[in-house]
């Protein structure tokens, strides 16, 4: 049945499909002709979509894995616990398709792990380096628990469950460290940088809006999981997550405006230029509109209310992304990037095999089943002592 | 060697011949890219050009900041600010990143696009040569005196003296001398440096600060992070400890009454 279903073409395996064949074409390309046969990328642009989406947007959507797991495991609200294992599948995957992409980009891939040996401590990329790859592996022993359980080795999975807690709090901090550093990446371009995005608090900006942003990924794939593996959506849990994105993305656009404000730079936001209307549709369609709608109880505890809102918080971050590293960069270069088709159908690439091996896992091993009971004394909710009795 | 060089360009001084590009290209072996100089664009095979803005000439190349971007950027450390003050490349360290292109002010780094290998390209201030004790390519090569090398200290005492003995010929300022920090490469210039499209915008400040101000604050965020992270995980925690107790004593204290309360009862 399982085999008969996998090979069975829909619509949307044509598309993967499609998007494999072109993507895995221009990857081919890349590393036969080098960087500069497929890309738009040039001396005054060295940067484009594979470090502004791939990269930057990559470990911004996986931020809900630590997100989550310190909500769970540290400010130990448990009821979260049956959406930790897909919001860590999602993160694990996540940094492993930006190892990947890093790899296309990269002009000497087979050089990366100079970064393990040459160490410069005063460089950013130093940093995040160390942080992607320490996380990464932080990640894997997070989600080791879905593939120790399949395979029976019981053994293994206590050691685990006995670290938890330190793997969050390690996790969590490394996060904190790459998220705001991926900001941080562009402190050292200030006469290079479009003003209304250059700020001294780019790494806080960076932290938050990954915060809001891992935030809305749970909600997105709460639902789309819910359609597409024909479950309950866990409706009572992730809209309680909504919340907590008004309060991300309330400090973060405070914060920003303050910032604009203090720096003298709120007239930039009257001009009309590229700049300033991509970042009004950054800042509305990003911040103001989905606390707008979150705000709005009845919007919030509509499961399409909710998504819509996600989808927004999506759609801003992703902006706010490309905007830092295109828009802001282009102001002051001379020179027009636009991604080529290959720079596209390699990011497409990258994505669809992501969504694919997401659901071979979600297929193959428990990734949506609840917590079996006997793990249930592990439970944290303060209530009074007789329920907390009970559960020995 | 041990003082640290410099190279000082008089804009007033530049008759745009090439000479120096010539002379660049030669010492890099580098091929031709374009048949007038005052044309071609740096590249990966062109490290210095000669632009001409209005009736004037200006010389374009690396800077070898004091504090270079490219050097604190670098994730590995391919970039090395020397003592007498080049800023040099190791290939054999470079994992193609690029940041040293994002990060330059001056966008000077440039890349083998073309190459399967590729590599960063830029001015190493004739490293070999000036080992030896023989001044830039360029500067032996300009027929002009436009563009001298010499010891740091010593061109910016030549280019003080130039504005202060011909206030009518120079634009009172030293480009070069404290943007990002100071640079090893100076600009003299007949009208205001804006006139030439030089970047006027720089902070003075070197840039590799701005970074630090951030990455120096890890290791309290490391520790301040963990300590909050694994003490607001004992709170959490030790409430349910709490209440767990407190029902356990209100359970024995029950018992307890229940039994007293018996023996009260028989008496």
């Amino acid at each position: 049945m399982k085999n008969n279903s996998i090979f069975k073409l829909t619509f949307w395996k044509g598309v993967a499909l499609l998007m494999l064949v072109i993507g895995g074409y221009s990857i081919f390309l890349r590393y036969t002709k080098g960087l500069g046969a497929v890309t738009n990328l040039s001396d005054q642009f060295s940067w484009g979509l594979w470090i502004g989406f791939d990269i930057l947007c990559g470990v911004g959507l996986a931020a809900g894995g630590f997100t989550l797991c310190a909500i769970v495991y540290i400010f130990n609200i448990k009821r979260f616990k049956p959406i930790i294992r897909p919001t860590i599948l999602t993160a694990f995957l996540g940094y492993l398709l930006v190892i990947f992409a890093l790899l296309i980009d990269l002009g000497r891939p087979w050089a990366i792990w100079h970064a393990l040996v040459m160490w410069n401590p005063h460089s950013v990329m130093f940093e995040v380096a160390w942080c992607v790859m320490l996380y990464t592996t932080v990640l894997f022993f997070e989600f080791s628990p879905i593939i120790l359980e399949k395979f029976k080795l019981y053994k293994l999975l206590k050691v685990i469950k006995a670290i938890t807690i330190p793997l969050v709090v390690a996790g969590v901090i490394l996060s904190t460290l790459h998220q705001s550093s991926l900001g941080s990446l562009y402190l050292i371009v200030p006469a290079k940088m479009h003003p209304l995005w250059y700020s001294s608090w780019l790494p806080v900006y960076f932290f938050l809006s990954a915060v809001s942003v891992g935030c809305a990924m749970i909600i997105f794939e709460s639902y789309l999981s819910a359609k597409a593996f024909n479950r309950q959506l866990e409706f009572s849990l992730v809209k309680d997550i909504g919340r907590w994105i008004v309060v991300a993305l309330g400090a973060y656009s405070v914060l920003k405006f303050m910032d604009l404000l203090h720096e003298g730079k709120l007239k930039l936001l009257l001009e009309s230029s590229e700049e300033t209307y991509l970042f009004w549709l950054e800042v509305i369609v990003g911040i103001f509109i989905p606390i707008i709608l979150l705000i709005v109880r009845k919007i919030r505890e509509n499961r399409i209310g909710l998504f819509a809102s996600a989808a927004f918080v999506i759609g801003g971050f992703l902006l706010n992304r490309m905007n830092v590293s295109i828009t802001s960069i282009q102001t002051f270069s001379d020179y027009y990037y636009f991604p080529s088709f290959y720079e596209i159908a390699t990011t497409l690439f990258i994505v669809t095999v992501g969504i694919i091996v997401f659901n071979l896992i979600v297929k193959n091993f428990k990734v949506f089943e609840e917590v079996p009971v006997h793990e249930n004394k592990f439970k944290y909710i303060v209530i009074d002592g007789r329920e907390a009795l009970k559960e020995n | 060697m041990n003082k640290k060089k410099a190279i000082l360009i008089d804009i007033t001084r530049c008759i745009g011949c090439g000479a120096c590009y010539e002379a660049c290209k030669e010492q890099n072996h580098l091929p031709e890219t374009s048949s007038d100089p005052l044309r071609d664009t740096l590249s990966d095979k062109t490290f210095t050009i000669i632009e001409q803005r209005g009736d004037y000439f200006i010389r374009k190349m690396c800077q070898h900041c004091d504090k270079p971007s490219c050097v604190s950027v670098c994730p590995v450390g391919a970039f090395e600010k020397t003592e007498w003050g080049a800023v040099l490349y190791d290939e054999d360290k470079c994992m193609g990143c690029r940041y040293c292109m994002q990060a330059c002010p001056y966008q000077i780094p440039r890349y083998e696009w073309g190459e399967l290998n590729p590599r960063v390209q830029k001015c190493v201030m004739c490293y070999d040569r000036v080992k030896n004790g023989l001044p830039t390519a360029c500067a032996e090569a300009c027929p002009a005196e436009a563009t001298i090398f010499g010891d740091r200290e010593e061109l910016i005492k030549e280019a003080e003296s130039r504005i202060r003995d011909n206030p009518d010929r120079y634009y009172p300022y030293i480009y070069g001398l404290n943007e990002v920090g100071g640079t090893s490469v100076f600009y003299l210039s007949p009208v205001s440096f804006e006139e030439l499209k030089f970047n006027t915008n720089l902070p003075k400040k070197a840039l590799p600060n701005f970074t630090w101000e951030a990455l120096s604050k890890i290791p309290t965020i490391v520790t301040v992070g963990g300590v909050f992270l694994t003490g607001f995980y004992w709170l959490t925690n030790r409430k349910n400890e709490i209440a767990k107790e407190r029902f356990q004593d209100e359970q024995e204290e029950i018992s307890k009454s229940k039994t007293e309360g018996d023996i009260t009862d028989e008496k």
